[in-house]
């Protein structure tokens, strides 16, 4: 009896173990790319792994009740993963270890409203611009801070890593940072009095702004964040793909949807695809 | 590896901020845990019935908690907006770690007050020194034989656990590291920074080794 039950359960696990497919061969269902490129090495891993936040409204989100990423981020991501014809898997990916998911091959690409700057084209490439954010301040509303230079002396929250903090420490030099993983973390300390402002990109702030009463943005924005979509370098033939994606949608229209539909419902305003 | 690199020398000031923070919150969190310890180990030992288990209390509910729980939940606690004791995330960590530490440095005293025999105190009264007295004099000197290893133990652990009141914007090492790695892209912060733990704790090591062969402690 006990040897029967043992086959039975063993005969189980052979049954499940072949019907699982192991993922070496993939269907490919979406458009064919040269063998050796990068598109199909992608379109064998049957998935196209994206590097988001999520907990920046409009960009990269993950809504708790549907447990789906929503923003602009995403949606890029979701439209490059379609035009691969795989599926797209979202990691979250923070500012302090976007970059080294990439260079470590653990996403595919970061849209993680990472700002393309010089200092980063050094370690990875970047697709088109795909939109310009400004860092700005988050303050309670009473607060006396009314621009960046106000900040001397002053508590300021900002995230670990992100070109906000350096921006910060040129502008007011002696203003005393502190810096959180994440912005969520970086909002609480605002609302309860740790800090006195909250500086990074305006678009973090839109939604930082809405989750905390009684807080509101001042002094505009003191900098240009071009932010792109990060890629591994080595793989040119990924970034024309995704900056050729970036001209489509542009052309059709459904760049300007996207930006509609994520963007400015914050920002109040039209925006206009830099590229 | 060049292991002066330039990254790491371009950030040499913030290095040794983080350097300075790291060795503040070690060694003010080890004087408040001593003070705590000692109080709570005499509350433990010749308390009454109340304050033997408010004693008790605070050590199992401080040692089986985590202290990023527990530094997590001070910051906001003590937050201009509700105690408003203070918003510096270091004042934060020192009284965090001060109360973490405590709870097991109340257990390494109570151990070492305990393991002085009671006919030490009895006779100390009875030649007529007070309370106190009897244990400045009598009973913390032989106490401390005892004591000091697991101390010295325990100054190690607080050393690598100022690292974890990074999580709540201090700018201590392991905060350093990570700036430096996130503005030059390289790891050498790191390599730096795990140096400065080792610079910190060897020294403490090589100082419990010392004690216990000139305290005898093998007796």
């Amino acid at each position: 009896m006990r040897k029967l039950i043992a086959g039975l359960i063993v005969l189980a696990f052979v049954v499940v173990a072949c019907s699982t497919d192991s993922g070496g061969s993939a269907s490919p269902a979406g458009p064919s790319f040269a063998a050796d490129s990068t598109m199909a090495k992608i379109q064998t891993a049957g998935k196209l792994v994206c590097g988001t936040k999520f907990d920046v409204v409009g960009f990269g989100f993950k809504n708790p009740t549907t447990n789906e990423v929503e923003g602009l981020d995403a949606d890029l991501c979701r439209a490059v993963a379609e035009g691969l014809g795989v599926p797209p898997e979202f990691v979250e990916a923070i500012s302090a270890n976007r970059l080294p998911f990439l260079t470590e091959d653990k996403v595919d690409l970061v849209a993680s409203t990472m700002t393309a700057t010089d200092e980063r084209r050094l370690e990875i490439d970047f697709s088109k611009i795909y939109y310009v954010a400004g860092q700005s301040l988050l303050v309670k509303s009473d607060s006396t801070i009314q621009t960046v230079d106000d900040l001397n002396g002053k508590k300021v929250c900002s995230g670990e890593g992100s070109t906000s903090e350096k921006n910060v420490t040129e502008r007011a030099p002696t203003a005393e940072l502190l810096l959180f993983k994440t912005y969520t973390e970086a909002g609480q300390a605002l609302a309860d009095g740790r800090c006195e402002a909250v500086s990074t990109d305006d678009t973090i702030l839109f939604g930082l702004a809405q989750n905390i009463p009684g807080t509101e943005l001042r002094g505009g924005v003191f900098t240009d964040e071009p932010l792109g979509i990060g890629i591994k370098k080595g793989k040119d033939d990924f970034v024309a793909f995704i900056d050729s994606t970036l001209e489509a949608m542009k052309a059709d229209g459904r760049l300007k949807a996207l930006y509609d539909k994520n963007v400015k419902p914050y920002t109040g305003q039209d925006v206009e695809a830099p590229f | 590896m060049d292991f002066l690199s330039q990254p790491l020398l371009e950030h040499s000031a913030l290095f040794w901020e983080g350097y300075r923070n790291t060795v503040l919150l070690t060694v003010g969190a080890l004087l408040g845990a001593s003070v705590i310890g000692v109080i709570g180990a005499s509350l433990r030992v010749w308390g009454g019935p109340a304050l033997s288990s408010l004693a008790v209390a605070y050590v199992e509910f401080f040692r089986n908690t985590p202290l990023l729980v527990q530094l997590s939940f001070f910051a906001v606690l003590l937050a201009p907006a509700n105690l408003g004791i203070t918003g510096d995330p270091i004042v934060v960590g020192l009284i965090g770690l001060s109360i973490y530490t405590g709870a097991y440095v109340t257990e390494v005293v109570r151990s070492g007050i305990l393991s002085v025999d009671p006919r030490q105190i009895e006779s100390a009264r009875s030649l007529g020194l007070s309370q106190v007295q009897s244990l400045r004099l009598v009973v913390l000197p032989q106490a401390i034989r005892t004591v000091i290893p697991p101390l010295g133990n325990l100054a190690i652990a607080l050393v690598k656990n100022t690292a974890i009141v990074s999580a709540i914007a201090a700018t201590e090492m392991l905060k350093v590291a990570g700036i430096i790695e996130t503005r030059t892209a390289s790891f050498d912060g790191y390599l730096a920074v795990l140096v400065g733990y080792w610079s910190l704790t060897i020294p403490l090591a090589f100082l419990v080794d010392l004690s216990e062969r000139r305290l005898g402690f093998a007796r």
